[in-house]
């Protein structure tokens, strides 16, 4: 089996925030504390508004595991990003080092306390006996161990957010840009770092 | 009239045994070692048995990897509406 990963279709996210609702329910996932939201650009702008949802993209050279100073985190057979809460001292590091501000801290307390960190597990719980209610507790849900999906991915109305076998989400995404016949340019080097023509030449190159 | 001298023995073995329990202590700190994870083992997910959870449709063999992403990929695929309306 290839990499669990998400994929958000921006062509199709119509900002509900179903998947963040599905999160919360499923891992009841303590106030204040947001392992999935969605993120607008262009709000109100007709035509270029466009949604994604974000969360742990469970990176296969994730930036959280390099920087944690107790190593806490460790990657599953598929490509889960997980992390023991037992060793997690709260430090932050994770949450600075992360692109897309993934790791969470619950800010309940009489002083602001950060707590240990929270974030997205692909709904594979963590370093607990499966399925037991010490897991539920401090990670939330174990789809996987119950041969389902994740739970924001799974109840999407649009399926706009894809998760699941990478190759397998890669293919149906593939077959709809095919068939709506737009859409690749969303994704891809190209849009990350922009074209090879639009690239601007450092300051003092020489032409 | 018990022996002075057995009475000592005995009172130093007790002593002995009980300063050496001492010496079991576990240790109370972790020692990280650099990029290695530190934490606890995890279940594999195709350990578990299927009919443990509730209302899910995905059946596998426990312990069995392969079944287990087959069934899987078979709820993977369900995230392809074409499927459905072709």
């Amino acid at each position: 089996m290839a990499r669990m990963k998400f994929l958000c279709d921006a062509e199709r996210c119509i900002e509900c925030n179903g998947c963040v609702t599905a999160c919360k329910n499923e891992n009841e996932v303590p106030w204040g504390v947001n392992r999935r939201r969605v993120v607008t650009i262009n709000d109100g702008v007709v035509g270029a508004e466009k949604s994604i949802s974000v969360a742990c993209m469970h990176c296969s050279d994730a930036p959280c595991m390099a920087v944690c100073p107790v190593d806490c985190f460790y990657r599953t057979d598929e490509g889960v990003v997980l992390h023991d809460k037992d060793l997690c001292i709260g430090c932050g590091y994770c949450f600075y080092a992360c692109p897309f501000g993934a790791p969470q801290f619950p800010q309940a307390g009489a002083f602001g306390l950060r707590g240990k960190m929270d974030k997205c597990t692909f709904c594979a719980g963590g370093p607990e006996k499966d399925l037991s209610k010490e897991e539920f507790t401090k990670y939330g849900s174990n789809r996987l161990a119950q041969g389902k999906l994740p739970a924001c991915a799974e109840m999407c109305s649009t399926k706009a957010l894809l998760g699941g076998d990478g190759d397998v989400i890669a293919d149906i995404y593939r077959q709809r840009v095919f068939n709506r016949g737009k859409g690749s340019e969303v994704w891809g080097w190209g849009t990350a770092y922009g074209k090879p023509e639009q690239r601007a030449a450092p300051a003092g190159a020489k032409s | 009239m018990i022996d002075p001298r057995k009475l000592f023995l005995a009172g130093a073995a007790i002593a002995v045994a009980l300063g050496l329990a001492a010496c079991g202590e576990r240790d109370q700190v972790t020692v990280y070692k650099q990029g290695k994870y530190q934490g606890k083992p995890d279940n594999k997910p195709w350990e578990n048995d299927p009919a443990a959870s509730l209302y899910t449709t995905s059946k596998w063999t426990p312990g069995d990897k392969t079944s287990w992403e087959s069934a899987l990929r078979t709820r993977n695929l369900a995230q392809n509406e074409y499927n459905r309306v072709q």
